[in-house]
């Protein structure tokens, strides 16, 4: 009997960092997901691009450092990080200042994200 | 149909985790089933038992705890969301020498994988809050 067909889900991001617990509970999802090798899509939308902003300084603040845990994505099989591109925009910056990995999706692309994943959770 | 649902809704602020508790009896007494309630972020404060609710309030920890008396639905607290606002059980207790456990009855504590299993195994998945 052949495997039943694995739902996939759509994580999307739309908090910044730091503000709330909301965005770490979020990638602590993805990274849950990863260990348990189930296929998920991550989208940064809104102000949860912000999230991906490099040299983030958070030492003070009293709170683990976002970005370093963004980072160990790939290590859980999470390689593409999905950026909506006028989100990105709206905040001034370029794809060029994100991590590796980062993809611009312009509108039609996230319309189809949200439209192929069997699950949407938003964050 | 399966359900699922996510609670990231404190149950102090909004209404979020009321309409989900609402949600879940409606699914339940439709004939659906209700595979697991997962409370991740904020949402894992509904299950603390030493919150004190005005008399004149709903209190949404003891509709939850009936609606896993009447129907068995698994509730599940995500363990570091839990232990960051105060919620333990008996284990989490002794284990952080803290002087009683604080969880209401009817929930569990678990970790971000029985989410990721109820994202597998469910055909809907409905998130309150966030």
């Amino acid at each position: 009997m052949p495997e039943p067909e694995q739902n996939r889900t759509l994580l999307v991001f739309r908090q910044p960092p730091y503000t709330s617990s909301l965005s770490r509970s979020g990638l602590d999802t993805a990274l849950a997901a990863g260990a348990f090798e189930q296929p998920v899509t991550v989208l940064f939308l809104s102000e949860g691009v912000l999230q991906l902003l490099p040299e983030q300084h958070s030492s003070k603040s009293g709170k683990r450092n976002h970005g370093k845990v963004l980072a160990s994505l790939p290590l859980y099989d999470i390689e593409t990080l999905w950026v909506d591109s006028d989100s990105l925009s709206d905040f001034g910056y370029v794809i060029d200042d994100l991590p590796d990995g980062a993809k611009l999706a312009d509108r039609g692309k996230v319309e189809e994200m949200l439209a192929c994943h069997d699950h949407v959770v938003a964050f | 149909m399966k359900y699922s649902l996510l609670v990231l809704s404190a149950p102090d602020t909004g209404s979020g985790n009321l309409t989900a508790v609402r949600f879940a009896e409606s699914l339940v007494a439709r004939g659906h089933e209700l595979y697991r309630v997962f409370f991740l972020d904020r949402g894992a404060a509904t299950g603390l038992a030493s919150a004190v609710i005005p008399q004149d309030e709903q209190n949404i920890g003891d509709l939850w705890t009936s609606l896993a008396s009447k129907h068995g639905t698994e509730l599940i607290l995500c363990v570091a969301s839990a232990l960051r606002q105060g919620v333990l059980d008996e284990t989490e207790a002794t284990r952080y020498e803290q002087p009683a456990a604080t969880m209401l009855p009817g929930f569990e504590i678990g970790g971000l994988g029985l989410l990721v299993e109820a994202m597998a195994e469910s055909e809907r998945l409905l998130t309150f809050g966030g």
